[in-house]
């Protein structure tokens, strides 16, 4: 397993190697640049600014001195926020984005998890239909169209829930979390309800039933593990999907992540804050990804002889 | 390990989400706005994070805002004739010809961390505006200072013979290149504030742009209130400042300043009583009008919207057929029907009321003339005229007018237009290299003087960018207007300049803007200006018997 | 009987079971229904929509449904069914053209590989997990930024996502299949690689990624929306469901209807295409129950 973690990890530097290049070239290659203004840039100040954030070398060497400072974790100043550090940007963001993540998550595990094995438990019958068509409402209702509606509905008609900030009043956290965990939420219903099905078939599973174990009993002890292998396997591809998610409820709910900051770099040309969350995001997929293999693994005795096998 | 132990987690997970509901439910008692009320702090929508609050580096309205709470100058303007009133400086001379201001410092003026403020700061921060690799965007202010702009440019290098002097400590005397009548209300705006040079300096040298001296646990000024947090993205908190000269007077004990970067989050943040004050969408202005909302603040902005012409494409280089373009604009429709925001039609470029200033226009509605205008041109009935593109910013607002004067123009003159639209920065880019045939624009007054409109198209002017040059306009602004005798005769000047302007029409006018916003009833003292400035140190919060306006 | 035409008997067998097991699913023809009937609406929509694209009457401005304007008007007094059959076009456009892009490079990829094994394989196979490990919503969203939002450019993004699960899917697929006998007997008859792919291969492999095919339009087209949300989708003068549903969401309290005829209609699709999925993985694979 160890052997199979550092393997990983010397995998992510080449990827990270790309992945900061192509981005490098993409920022650099975007028609108007961060100095662009409605008033007139006088030519002398524009020089200065320049200069004083390199823009005037040739790119190579751009190039070769931010792979420089990356190497040694500095990201840079930040273009558009003149005294802010990008490290200083992220390290405000980013728990922010994380703990929406992590809730969003929770709640599409819970309920998706919950939904699926209900589910599961009576095939065909109304037990089974009605989580089932509710998680396919879910997958089809996206997160702008959600989110706006609950607002709507708790936030100012009924008044129950805040409708923005993150951490400012009690209970803030609470929309922003359903609309992102939601859409995953159906997701993980449908395939824990699969996996399920799958274990539940098995002759194992008949032989526990036939020396009278409670169904509860049966589910949580022996189905769950088996059953849960296709949602864990889901974990990775679905924390990348909360990150790119977190964009839009960010801006919706007026959260101060660093998907709603995203964005307004591109927009605003903030090279160095581009580049700089490009890596930090990648980073923290692979790290997921790796984590969430190992879980799997961990859960599947078959992969793991697998993964010795090949390592 | 144990199974079960999932479904003890499950059920302890759920029963601490419903736990939260049910804290959440209570919560809606004590929303910013009651609570506000009853503490004295006021919570400001505030559109974007700032990008600086250096007042030498900011620009944009949301800094605007913050800056203003946080420093003065030496005048400030009145929250509703925006006449200048003393700030720093206690009163003011002017000489006979108008070229020499000398200002009386009161004594009593303190930076927020008790230090004296004097003469001397003006003296120290005014030059280091003008250093030019701090990138200050609005140099351009400090202009009508006597040799401001040779400095600036570097054609002299000695500072002392910039006219501005410190005589002694508390007098403060400025000679300016010509007469400017506007030039008091310079001074409110924040390019020409005051810095602390001891915080700056520790922070990084002067000339260094983006040092941290504005943040929190460091910044020190000299307004009604100072800095307690800044939360980056999540809000900046401003209290009272007791060094304040005028701390006694000032109503508020704190301001809370919220990023929403969105109107429409913005606006519903209101409802829901989390704001005293936001922006709100055009489309929902009709909803507040109709149920009379008194929350419903609109009033004139000083700004126009226009279209510009790069008047060296080829079908667009006969004034004719501008004129034409000009005349099938229903602004009266546009302004009805799509913008709905009470705004006005535009006929000049300078809003009329700048000071007194009703600039006069023979431009109107008129298809018939126009049809005739483009026949005279080589175009009868749009025949033969090439298809042209307008280039727009990406907002919906932009994209509404575009389709409909798009709409206009096929209808009256059958004529085809195209429409793009382009991202801000690279739209920027764009006009600014000309490479463009029409483009949308907008223009705020940065003061009340119809100079700040019309210079914008001189030969030269940085922010004309639309090729189009006439000596006589520059003359009648750069030479006479400077060196009139009286404020009418002035006026009378750029109605000059501006019949010239209207007569080529490298730029439609279309419309005067209106700033539209939400302003909860308990704000006492708001104060309705046509700069759509706030003045932090007048209002203060009256807690009401009610609850907060329904939508 | 020879090894070829083996095949084509489990081949016609495969596809008559499947059929027989989809028929009696009624949301799966429910569904398929749906999209037949939308598709062919879009397709005719030049010569069936009741007023042009860009017909507008300011004076009208947005008016709730009415016998002239059957799902009322919007802002701009453009009649909403108009829009919505114009937008379908594009997003459904979209959604098949996208996909059909991932289609292709994911199936390509996916069999060389299965097909290679060894080191090929493992080449290509790591490549696909590098590219797995990458957040596609930045690149897309800076991809965008960068070179203007090309509808053309649009496409090859969002292909360029999804083709990454089809190739891991017919690679899995593949290698199951390279082991069975009648392809070593394939082999043995002669037959070149290319030819033992194209004919046995591909068309035995095209029960999963029909499944997944039906089950990547939904997403691709939410991704779309999810970019036009951002203002880096569809561009105006085009529409697109996910264009009119962001805007019908600003205006939802005064104009309900500018959100809910696109928001049914979008969701309509959605449901129809992922029961369609459903129903084909459930005839096709009966035990498969992942995704």
């Amino acid at each position: 397993m160890i052997r199979f973690a550092i393997n990983r990890l010397l995998q992510a530097i080449p990827v990270l190697l790309v992945v900061i290049s192509v981005t490098f070239l993409l920022v650099h290659s975007a028609p108007g640049g961060p100095f662009s203004a409605d008033k007139a840039v006088p030519p002398e100040v524009a020089r200065a600014l320049e200069a004083q954030y390199q823009l005037d070398q040739p790119l190579w060497q751009q190039y070769i001195s931010y792979l420089g400072d990356v190497i040694t974790g500095d990201f840079g100043p930040s273009f558009k926020y003149p005294g802010r550090t990008v490290n200083e940007l992220i390290a405000a963001g980013f728990p922010v984005t994380a703990e929406l993540a992590l809730y969003a998550m929770l709640v599409a595990l819970v309920i998706g998890i919950g939904a699926g094995v209900v589910a599961a438990m009576r095939p065909n019958t109304m037990q089974d239909y009605i989580p089932m068509s509710a998680a396919m409402l879910g997958i089809c209702m996206p997160s702008f169209l959600l989110g706006p509606i609950l607002v709507l509905i708790f936030g100012i008609h009924l008044e129950w829930l805040p409708i923005s900030g993150w951490g400012d009043i009690p209970g803030d956290k609470i929309l922003p979390a359903i609309t992102l965990g939601t859409g995953y939420a159906a997701y993980i219903a449908r395939l824990s309800r699969g996996g399920m099905l799958e274990v539940l078939s098995q002759d194992y599973i008949r032989t526990a039933r036939a020396k009278g174990l409670s169904e509860s009993l049966i589910i949580t002890k022996h189905a769950l593990r088996g059953g849960l292998i296709p949602v864990v396997a889901f974990l990775g591809p679905a924390f990348a999907g909360l990150l790119g998610g977190s964009f839009v409820v960010e801006t919706i709910f007026q959260i101060p992540g660093l998907g709603r900051f995203y964005v307004a770099s591109a927009f605003n040309r903030d090279y160095t804050m581009i580049l700089g969350m490009t890596i930090f995001f990648a980073a923290l997929i692979i790290v997921f990804n790796l984590l969430s293999d190992l879980l799997a693994l961990q859960l599947n005795p078959k992969l793991r002889q697998q993964a010795r096998g090949h390592h | 390990m144990p199974r079960p132990q999932y479904q003890s987690k499950l059920l302890s997970l759920t029963a601490s989400a419903l736990l939260l509901f049910t804290l959440a439910s209570c919560s809606d008692h004590q929303n910013n706005v009651t609570a506000g009320n009853l503490s004295g702090t006021l919570h400001w929508g505030n559109s974007t994070e700032p990008q600086s609050l250096d007042p030498h580096i900011a620009t944009g309205v949301p800094e605007h805002h913050i800056i203003s709470a946080l420093m003065e100058g030496l005048i400030y303007k009145d929250g509703e004739t925006l006449e200048p009133r003393p700030g720093v400086a206690k009163s003011w001379d002017i000489s006979e010809d108008g070229r020499v201001y000398t200002f009386y410092l009161r004594e009593n003026a303190r930076w927020s961390n008790g230090d004296p403020h004097n003469a001397h700061d003006y003296v120290w921060s005014w030059w280091r505006a003008l250093q030019p690799a701090l990138g200050n965007l609005y140099a351009y202010m400090y202009f009508p200072i006597e040799n401001a702009k040779a400095y600036y440019e570097g054609e002299i290098s000695d500072f002392d013979q910039v006219g501005v002097k410190a005589i002694d400590d508390f007098t403060l005397q400025v000679r300016l290149a010509n007469p400017t009548p506007y030039f008091l209300q310079l001074l409110d705006h924040y390019s020409l504030f005051p810095v602390h040079r001891a915080t700056v300096e520790k922070f990084g040298t002067a000339d260094q742009r983006g040092t941290r001296w504005t943040y929190e646990g460091n910044m020190v000024g000299n307004g009604a209130f100072q800095l307690k947090e800044w939360k980056i993205n999540r809000r900046i908190t401003v209290e009272r400042n007791p060094y304040y000269w005028g701390a006694d007077n000032v109503g508020l004990n704190q301001v809370v300043f919220y990023p929403t970067e969105n109107v429409t989050t913005e606006e519903r943040m209101f409802r829901a009583g989390q704001l005293h004050y936001s922006g709100v969408p055009s489309d929902k202005i009709a909803t507040y009008r109709e149920a009379n909302n008194p929350a419903l603040r609109i009033q004139p902005y000083l700004g126009t919207y226009f279209y510009r012409f790069n008047v060296d494409t080829p079908q667009l280089q006969d004034k004719r057929v501008r004129r034409a373009l000009a005349m099938t604009i229903n602004r009266d429709q546009l302004v009805t029907q799509i913008l709905k925001g009470g705004q006005f039609p535009a006929y000049a470029i300078t809003p009329p009321g700048t000071m007194g200033y009703y600039p006069e226009s023979d431009l109107k509605f008129d298809p018939q003339a126009a049809r005739q205008l483009m026949a005279e041109a080589g175009y009868p009935n749009g025949e033969g005229f090439p298809t042209t593109e307008i280039l727009y910013n990406t907002s919906e607002g932009h994209r509404k007018i575009a389709v409909a004067i798009q709409q206009m123009w096929k209808k009256y003159l059958n004529i085809d237009v195209t429409l793009l639209n382009q991202e801000w920065k690279v739209y920027l880019d764009t006009v600014s290299n000309h490479h463009y045939e029409m483009a949308r624009a907008g223009w705020i007054g940065d003061y009340v003087d119809p100079n700040n409109f019309l210079d914008m198209f001189l030969c030269n002017g940085g922010n004309n960018r639309t090729n189009w040059c006439n000596p006589e306009y520059d003359r009648l602004i750069l030479e006479q207007a400077p060196t009139a005798k009286s404020h009418a005769e002035r006026l009378t000047i750029f109605a000059q300049a501006e019949k010239i302007l209207l007569e080529d029409m490298p730029v439609i006018p279309i419309y005067v803007y209106t700033s539209n916003n939400l302003v909860h009833p308990s704000v006492k003292n708001f104060g309705r200006n046509i700069l759509n400035q706030a003045n932090y140190r007048e209002m203060h919060l009256q807690p009401e018997a009610q609850g907060a306006p329904q939508q | 009987m020879d090894a070829s035409s083996q095949s084509t008997e489990q081949h016609s067998s495969l596809w008559l079971d499947a059929w027989l097991k989809l028929r009696k699913n009624r949301l799966a023809l429910f569904g398929f229904a749906v999209l037949i009937i939308f598709c062919v609406v879009s397709l005719l929509t030049p010569w069936i929509a009741p007023y042009g694209y860009e017909q507008q009457d300011l004076m009208l401005g947005a008016t709730p449904p009415s016998l002239e304007h059957w799902l009322g008007t919007d802002i701009f007094g453009r009649d909403m069914l108009t829009r919505i059959m114009y937008g379908g076009r594009v997003s459904l456009m979209v959604g098949f053209i996208a996909t059909a892009v991932a289609l292709v490079i994911g199936i390509l990829w996916g069999a060389i590989a299965g097909f290679m094994g060894g080191r090929v394989d493992a080449l290509m196979m790591r490549i696909v997990d590098i590219l797995y490990a990458l957040p596609f919503m930045i690149f897309i969203v800076l991809l965008m930024v960068v070179f203007g939002r090309n509808i053309l450019l649009l496409f090859v993004a969002i292909g360029a996502v999804e083709w990454l699960t089809m190739a891991r899917i017919v690679r899995g697929q593949v290698m199951a299949l390279r082991k069975q006998e009648f392809i070593e007997a394939a082999y043995s008859m002669g037959l070149s690689q290319w030819a033992i792919i194209r004919r046995h291969i591909i068309p035995n492999t095209l029960g999963p990624v029909i499944v997944y095919t039906t089950l990547t339009i939904p997403s691709v087209m939410l991704l779309e929306a999810f970019l036009s949300f951002l203002g880096l989708g569809i561009q105006p003068p085009q529409s697109s469901w996910g264009l009119l549903i962001n805007y019908g969401v600003e205006t939802m309290e005064e104009y309900p209807w500018l959100l809910i005829f696109p928001g049914v209609t979008l969701s309509l699709t959605l449901f129809a295409l992922n029961f369609l999925g459903d129903g084909l993985r459930d005839a096709l694979d009966p035990r498969a129950a992942k995704d």
